[in-house]
């Protein structure tokens, strides 16, 4: 039994959790969320010079071979300190894709200035209709002398009005959710054809809709095989899944963290509120929601890193268990907070938002709780 | 055992029904449907229509412009509003310092306060809560020491809702220290928002709105002549007007309305896709609101009846009011999962009557159920937190 980190990983660790303490402070962060491209560009470039841009990619693609645990340790951090760099979009996802199925060309254009810091990219998984069904997909490439022509509307694109590469899933056969069928495409933004509306998220998170209206892209930019771009996307979305659960869990334990200590110093009626049992037995619960929620994490992490055929389905537990006891506990650190839990000044209120985010990301508890059931 | 309505009864609910119909603005009803908060001109020209159909004071006595109504007809009312949507009265003026006014100030105080608030002419907030004293609200601080003519009031008060509207705010103030129990000492006070060195701050909420305020009084005199009912009585009255804010919470109607606006859209099928409904998991809690929502509307019929005889509201009023924020907490949190990723964008802009139509996103208002869940996650938290509604109910009704 062992659940310690290795060398490398402490030291990744430790080296996120001081730049959060020591340059992401809750100010720092309301003043880039507030900012005109809502993430810092200069924090960016600090990341990749940290490394952390490398940390999931394989070293021959000049990554750093971290896996599901590098990934863990990054992300908890991230939500300790509500990063706002758009991380998941450019790094985990739009990468991922990258990573996963791009030609060696491919990797030469996009994945070396992802690594780098010099471009962002994002992930175009979801349509008005397919609520948490990645594979329902109407947008169609047709088939168009040598390329395709791209036609189709895609909501909540993370990082899409910031993003230098698009990556696109479209159906080039099938029906609308058919695995097979699916292709993905590397596209720059800037090509003709592409209607960007960016918008805020309630986290404070970046998107766009995507207007897709007769996109010419040349073959060169289909990533993988055409018609086989499945494989990749659902890897892609479970290891994002994974990603915004160990988020969420540094969500939690900061929330819990914060909820106790202002009970212990809230005075009403002459003493601490945290002195009063109902309260008590409140935090008690939470705590243990908490804590079982992390024992999920590091199981559903060693599974992912191991390989192992449940990897998906413990996804989904885990998923769940966050939809579920960690929204509870998010939504008792507000009540516990009174009226200040539901105001912008105090960071709780925002860790709160976030959370609720990460809810509805790839899946509500209903949605993995389906899959759980449906997974052998 | 007959919860049918008598023939008297129906005609009212039909009158009440017809005059909705006829006399509930469009614009309005477009507004409170579509989720665009209303201003303070919209909620005025509503409420001076409900007072020249002489329906404004609907709990006031009839003496000073009240309707007269039995408990029974006020019910049907609230009912009847609620299932068209209609905006609620803002309770401030007509619901919470009014009643002080009629029951506790003198005879000036009547006619000087009254007549404005039953036409809606003058916008009234709440000076309650404070930064130390939120759930503990007999520890408050706000000091007014008797001078010559006027007290002199120096403080904070939070949470106050609506005080930048305000022409005036009713408030509990310290007249004494010098007392056995804290919660003497405490009297109840009127005080003119234009008065010098009244200043009000505006807190931000979750949801990026602007509703809540700090008010600091800094050396404000206020007129003796100010002061309702007996110096060092604050507390009596305030306890008194409590109770009536948490009578006007359950709101039952308006969460049926709501559950439908969501069953009706967890019907529909969007672009192909199978009906939300179709999913028996978000059924199942959909179910599980209606339920509990019938259940509080036969405890509220049941406090209803008791009233109805005679019998004062008392700490059943804080059963109805845990049950029904909680009724509405749920529906908040089904109306985001329903939304899916259209509750994510934070567009409060399109909430605008004049924001283009072109630029809108999702096909209804599903962005803002985030923001009304954020929002409303007030609910369980202000009127007295369900904390202490739970202590109101272990101490007076299991006698602990």
């Amino acid at each position: 039994m062992d659940f310690s980190l290795s060398e490398e990983q402490a030291m990744l660790a430790d080296s996120i959790a001081r730049f959060i303490d020591n340059d992401y402070d809750f100010e720092s962060r309301q003043k880039i969320a507030g900012s005109g491209k809502g993430y810092s560009p200069e924090m960016w470039r600090n990341f990749a010079e940290l490394g952390w841009t490398a940390v999931p990619f394989a070293e021959e693609d000049g990554g750093l071979g971290g896996g599901p645990i590098e990934l863990m340790l990054l992300m908890q951090q991230f939500g300790r300190g509500l990063v706002v760099e758009p991380y998941l979009a450019t790094i985990v996802m739009a990468g991922g894709v990258l990573q996963r199925a791009a030609s060696a060309g491919q990797k030469e254009k996009w994945l070396t200035g992802i690594i780098d810091g010099s471009i962002q990219a994002a992930l175009a998984f979801s349509e008005p209709q397919s609520r948490f069904e990645f594979t329902d997909i109407r947008t169609s490439a047709k088939k168009d002398g040598d390329g395709y022509l791209l036609n189709g509307f895609k909501n909540l694109v993370l990082n899409g009005g910031n993003a230098d590469l698009l990556v696109i899933p479209a159906r080039t056969s099938g029906s609308q959710t058919d695995k097979d069928g699916i292709t993905l495409f590397a596209v720059a933004a800037d090509t003709s054809g592409i209607d960007k509306r960016s918008y805020a998220t309630i986290d404070a998170h970046q998107a766009a809709e995507l207007s897709l209206m007769d996109v010419q892209v040349d073959a060169d930019s289909v990533i993988g095989e055409p018609e086989q771009g499945f494989a990749a996307l659902a890897a892609v979305i479970d290891q994002a899944t994974l990603a915004v659960c160990a988020e969420a869990l540094g969500i939690m334990r900061t929330m819990q963290d914060k909820t106790v200590e202002y009970s212990k110093n809230r005075i009403q009626f002459g003493v601490p509120i945290g002195t009063f049992q109902a309260l008590q037995h409140r935090m008690v619960d939470t705590l243990m929601a908490l804590e079982q929620t992390q024992s999920l994490l590091l199981w559903t992490t060693m599974l992912n890193a191991a390989g192992d055929a449940g990897a998906t389905k413990s996804i989904s537990a885990l998923k769940y268990q966050i939809g579920t006891a960690g929204q509870k506990l998010a939504q008792e650190a507000v009540q516990i907070h009174g009226g200040m839990g539901v105001t912008w000044e105090l960071d709780i209120s925002h860790y709160f938002k976030r959370f609720t985010a990460i809810e509805l990301l790839f899946g509500n508890a209903d949605f993995h709780l389906n899959r759980y059931i449906d997974s052998p | 055992m007959n919860v049918n309505l008598t023939e008297e009864e129906l005609d009212f609910q039909q009158e009440v029904r017809t005059f909705l119909e006829e006399k509930y603005p469009d614009d309005i009803r477009e507004k409170q449907d579509k989720r665009i908060p209303l201003d303070r001109e919209d909620s005025i020209r509503w409420q001076k229509i409900l007072f020249e159909q002489g329906w404004a004071a609907i709990n006031w006595p009839v003496e000073y412009g009240g309707t007269g109504w039995t408990p029974v007809q006020k019910y049907i009312f609230d009912r009847e509003l609620g299932a068209v949507n209609a905006p609620e009265f803002v309770p401030f003026g007509m619901k919470m310092v009014a009643p002080i006014i009629y029951t506790f100030g003198n005879d000036e105080q009547k006619q000087r306060f009254l007549p404005d608030i039953l036409q809606s002419n003058v916008w009234w907030c709440q000076g309650y809560s404070e930064p130390g004293s939120g759930s503990d609200l007999a520890s408050l601080k706000t000091k007014a020491d008797r001078q010559q003519d006027h007290y002199l009031v120096n403080g904070t008060k939070t949470w106050t809702t609506s005080a930048h509207l305000a022409d005036w705010i009713f408030c509990l103030v310290r007249t004494s220290s010098d007392v056995a129990r804290r919660q003497e000492g405490i009297s109840f006070l009127l005080i003119d928002m234009t008065t010098p060195g009244v200043s009000v701050k505006p807190i931000i909420t979750i949801d990026g709105g602007r509703e809540v305020n700090e008010v600091h009084f800094d050396n404000v005199r206020v007129p003796l002549d100010n002061l309702v009912g007996e110096e060092g009585k604050g507390w009596t009255y305030g306890k008194v007007l409590l109770q009536h804010e948490r009578t006007g919470m359950a709101i039952v109607s308006r969460s049926e309305y709501r559950l439908k606006q969501l069953k009706d859209k967890a019907a529909q099928s969007v672009h192909g896709a199978a009906p939300l409904m179709d999913d028996r998991n978000f059924a199942g809690k959909i179910a599980a609101v209606e339920i509990e929502l019938k259940a509080l509307e036969y405890t509220e019929l049941r406090t209803l009846a008791a009233v109805a005889v005679g019998k004062a509201p008392g700490p059943e009023s804080s059963i109805l009011k845990i049950k029904g924020t909680e009724v509405q907490q749920q529906l908040d949190i089904l109306f985001l999962e329903a939304a899916g990723y259209y509750g994510l964008p934070y567009v409060p802009d399109q909430y605008r009557v004049d924001f283009p139509k072109s630029e809108w996103i999702g096909h209804g208002a599903e962005t803002k159920s985030s923001l009304i869940y954020f929002n409303n996650r007030k609910a369980t938290i202000y009127g007295g937190s369900n904390e202490i509604q739970k202590n109101i109910v272990a101490k007076h009704v299991l006698g602990l």
